[in-house]
């Protein structure tokens, strides 16, 4: 606080904290009872009438029958490795990208970069790129879900505007010492550069994993169905994940969890990477990583 | 905006010729740049090609708009038809409904959600405890890295029919509600949810912005007398000035994408009347009653007003922002 500055009058603090207090409640607030309801006994569900807002007798019943096999365990296997293959690729394929277009007047320069930027512009359209992806054959195959979108042009820029920040004598030195692009990029500029490079890094993975009609579009065969699609499918559109028994509570002698409690378990399953990877990205982001490169 | 950025980017390849230090432009032969640069070349090779394959290539089957097309027969041998899609478009009353809804949406979204950023970054500018601010912002950021697929089921868990608020009042002998299925808020509800899930992530530009005005001009102003009111008047509002202008004239230009999965997940809860909007309507007309050409013919037509707006808006920035976010960067 300077000191030219007024003191806050008590009643602007407090409306002033009333409102931040109410925002982060917002935002916390819907997912605390998600993780609550995905903790709580069939008592608690059905003492709660529905989402357990009040902590009761908790149990770990609602993960156990969702990993002891199936289709939220297969579906979680197939994200995570959607999100891993994909980021790696990514991360890759535009950090190469990034450097080679980073050196203005080299070969080919602006014509190559003018087509990056101008995938800005425009998209091609669900439906011409929907025949591209099924006339080269990758109808029900995984690398749909991965090459379509694995280059974002936004990305790219973003690197590139980094990498060409980094002073060119620490480079020059190492090229002088006859250190291959390939070997400055690895040695040289990507130590230099972690930050920006978790920013992309996690950019490119919350994609792949959030990525949902992408499977809607290019998946038929349900048994490949990523976590989105389980999520959708299971608890947004409400479809009982143990069709064929009837509404029973039990399947094969053992008691079910309720089912609000698997549901929700699904919710937090979909949105637990996120949250355990965001504390190690997010000061980056306060750090301007990304402000700066779109301001240019 | 990102190509102007890059003409008065820090290495100013247009003006001086020598460029990046270690390249020095002499006139030098193909052969002599190419023997310098074909890493880098190699380089690009991968993300251009990708590109290439996925944002070029298909550019080339929108022929299909122009054709009968049906996927048994193929591009090459279904007949052509002209502009006969599009003149069945001009008539078709669900187009024009899906249109008007993509517009609805837009500009109810610029009334209800565009300043929502802006207050929030005012109001978290004048915290003056720095980790309270970073908590804050922590957490308002998060939501935007939850899928769509995430934040419908979480306002569905809120406000649909066995929703957190429906169960409230049906507890306290009320009757219960299905914010979830009724058309006549679909738009209150969209707005909300893009509220929850991107004004905390939207206020980061705005966030830079406060951050850029002149901290001298606020004690200058308190010196002479100027209210906080005052202050957030004359001066807060006129340094975020510039990048207000600018972002309205990009969204402007962006009117017919409000987003796909949104709509996509919800069309059906709530109904064609209200949620069908451009993208939704192209991919039911082709996935799902199989009018590949005519749904293409919609997309073209969507893709090719929508590559007009950006183009005009872009125009119109230059004009407006050239002393505003150019001259910052």
């Amino acid at each position: 606080m300077n000191a030219w500055e007024e003191k806050p009058s008590k009643l602007g603090r407090l409306a002033k904290g009333t409102i931040l207090t109410a925002i982060a409640a917002g935002v916390l607030f819907p997912l605390y009872m998600v993780v609550l309801t995905s903790l709580s006994t069939q008592e608690a569900v059905a003492r709660a009438g529905g989402l357990v807002t009040v902590p009761g007798e908790l149990s770990l019943g609602a993960y156990r029958e969702l990993f002891s096999g199936g289709v939220v365990s297969r579906a979680a296997m197939v994200s995570v490795g959607i999100t891993v293959v994909g980021t790696l690729l990514s991360v890759t394929v535009t950090a190469l990208a990034a450097y080679g277009l980073s050196r203005p007047g080299s070969v080919l320069h602006r014509p190559l970069l003018f087509l990056v930027l101008l995938t800005f512009l425009f998209s091609p359209g669900i439906i011409p790129k929907y025949l591209l992806v099924s006339s080269i054959g990758l109808i029900d195959s995984y690398w749909a879900l991965i090459l379509p979108g694995a280059v974002a042009a936004f990305n790219l820029v973003v690197m590139r505007a980094f990498f060409m920040s980094i002073p060119h004598e620490v480079m020059d030195s190492a090229r002088i010492d006859g250190a291959s692009e390939f070997t400055v990029l690895r040695r040289i500029v990507l130590p230099m550069s972690k930050g920006v490079t978790a920013v992309i890094a996690m950019l490119y993975a919350v994609g792949y994993w959030n990525n949902f009609f992408d499977a809607v579009l290019y998946l038929n065969d349900n048994a490949k169905w990523p976590l989105q699609m389980v999520l959708r499918q299971y608890v947004l559109q409400g479809q009982s994940m143990f069709v064929g028994q009837g509404g029973d509570t039990t399947i094969a002698g053992r008691a079910l969890p309720p089912d609000l409690a698997i549901k929700m378990s699904i919710v937090v399953v979909a949105l637990l990477p996120v949250l355990l990877v965001y504390p190690f990205v997010q000061k980056h982001f306060t750090k301007g990583v990304i402000i700066g490169a779109v301001k240019g | 905006m990102l190509e102007q950025a890059e003409r008065s980017g820090p290495a100013g390849e247009l003006t001086s010729p020598a460029g990046a230090g270690s390249h020095p432009r002499k006139a030098s032969t193909l052969g002599v740049r190419l023997r310098r640069d074909w890493q880098l070349l190699l380089m690009v090779v991968p993300a251009i090609g990708l590109l290439l394959l996925f944002h070029y290539v298909p550019l080339l089957g929108n022929v299909i708009a122009f054709q009968d097309y049906s996927p048994y027969v193929g591009i090459k041998d279904s007949p052509w038809v002209g502009l006969a899609n599009f003149q069945w478009l001009l008539i078709d009353e669900s187009f024009w409904q899906a249109t008007l809804n993509t517009l609805l949406i837009t500009a109810f979204q610029l009334v209800f959600y565009f300043p929502v950023p802006i207050a929030l970054a005012i109001l978290l500018d004048s915290v003056v405890s720095r980790r309270l601010r970073m908590l804050i912002q922590n957490i308002v950021y998060l939501p935007h890295f939850f899928s769509w697929v995430l934040v419908v089921t979480l306002f569905q868990q809120m406000f649909g029919g066995a929703g957190l608020l429906a169960q409230t009042l049906r507890a306290n002998g009320y009757q219960g509600v299905d914010i979830m299925t009724n058309p006549d808020t679909f738009l209150i509800l969209v707005t909300a949810e893009t509220v929850w899930k991107d004004a905390g992530w939207g206020m980061i530009i705005f966030l830079a912005a406060l951050a850029a005005i002149d901290q001298n001009l606020y004690e200058a102003s308190a010196v002479d007398g100027a209210s906080r009111w005052r202050r957030l008047w004359h001066i807060t509002l006129p340094g975020l000035r510039p990048v207000v202008v600018l972002l309205l004239i990009l969204r402007l230009g962006d009117a017919l994408n409000v987003g796909f999965e949104q709509f996509f997940l919800q069309r059906d809860a709530v109904g064609r009347d209200a949620a069908e909007v451009l993208d939704t309507f192209v991919y039911w007309r082709t996935m799902l009653t199989g009018e590949w050409s005519y749904g293409a013919a919609a997309g073209l037509v969507k893709g090719l007003v929508g590559l007009i707006l950006i183009l005009v808006a872009n125009k119109v920035a230059h004009r407006f922002g050239e002393q505003g976010i150019y001259k910052r960067s």
